[in-house]
């Protein structure tokens, strides 16, 4: 049983992921995550006033679902299936982020650094999450799809377009990385 | 069970996401660093599983659940909006560690600050949709 509260392994996960996909292509749906916040915009009406939001969202209630069903599994998982192990990450990682003031896993998801309960006191956390968020979902529906649609389900289907979207997440990412965060940290 | 699929589906990426930790800060940043295959096997086999899996379906014309044909939209042959809009997600998975499926799985798994990103991410969508007639495609 002790390996259902370990971290799973690479290839457990990767094929899991991937049957996710296969499945909701067997419904006769698609494996897109970021589709659902152009959902959520568009029910609280934007759609009057702008096109992009103006399209029948109840014909993506079945991928609000899917988050539905993907909070609960979050949920279960960290509640019911976590153990002291998890988070195992590379002795350098965590020396590196020790440099930054970033706190060492020890088993947590998380970095009590950015989100933990202080956060809400700190304008500047909240600032550097809010203005996370918002390059995400600005560069997720620009770019049509994030890792779901375009690393997963993109790459899978042999899409080029989806190809130049993995890469440039990786630009991006290793910007932030490498020199954005340590000036922020 | 018609709508219930839709909901177990999520709950095992739910599960599988978190406890691969591919929801987790942590692995996002190591991932950068290159220091970890964790999460690019995690991805590689996502893909080599799914590459295998749509080759079956579109070699033996497999149908979906209720009998269809199964269609897969091919993207659209843009540039820019892969470049810039990439580049831009890149930036903000790397700063808050999450894309847009682990946002809702960490708010799920009880992670509140995470809300905070959830509303950047929706205001983010907005100015999307409100700028897309003047962006580069």
């Amino acid at each position: 049983m002790s390996v259902i509260f370990q971290t799973w392994p690479w290839y457990v996960s990767g094929f899991l992921i991937g049957m996710v996909m296969l499945s909701l292509i067997y419904f006769g749906k698609n494996f897109g995550m970021s589709t659902n916040l152009q959902s959520l915009c568009s029910m609280t009406g934007l759609g009057k006033r702008i096109e992009y939001f103006d399209f029948d969202w109840k014909a993506n209630r079945w991928n609000l679902l899917v988050v539905l069903g993907a909070m609960a599994g979050g949920f279960v998982a960290v509640h019911f299936m976590s153990d002291p192990s998890n988070v195992d990450i590379n002795p350098k990682t965590i020396a590196q982020l020790a440099q930054m003031g970033i706190d060492a896993p020890n088993g947590k998801l998380m970095p009590q650094a950015l989100f933990g309960e202080q956060v809400w006191q700190s304008p500047k956390s909240i600032l550097i999450l809010l203005v996370g968020g918002v390059l995400i979902g600005f560069g997720t529906r620009y770019a049509g799809g994030c890792t779901s649609g375009h690393a997963i389900s993109g790459l899978s289907n042999l899409q080029l377009p989806s190809l130049k979207a993995v890469i440039g997440f990786f630009i991006g990412g290793l910007i932030m990385a490498h020199f954005l965060l340590p000036l922020l940290f | 069970m018609n709508v219930l699929k839709y909901f177990f589906v999520g709950f095992l990426f739910g599960i599988v996401l978190t406890k691969s930790e591919a929801v987790s800060w942590y692995r996002i940043y190591e991932m950068f660093q290159f220091q970890s295959f964790h999460m690019y096997g995690i991805i590689g086999v996502a893909v080599a599983t799914g590459v295998i899996g749509i080759q079956i379906i579109k070699r033996y014309n497999i149908k979906d659940i209720d009998g269809l044909p199964i269609e897969i939209q091919e993207k659209p042959k843009d540039n820019a909006r892969y470049w810039i809009g990439g580049i831009s997600f890149g930036l903000g998975w790397a700063l808050v560690g999450s894309c847009p499926g682990p946002i809702f799985i960490l708010i799920g798994a009880g992670f509140m600050p995470v809300i905070i990103v959830l509303i950047g991410a929706l205001i983010g969508t907005v100015i999307y949709g409100a700028l897309k007639s003047k962006l580069p495609h």
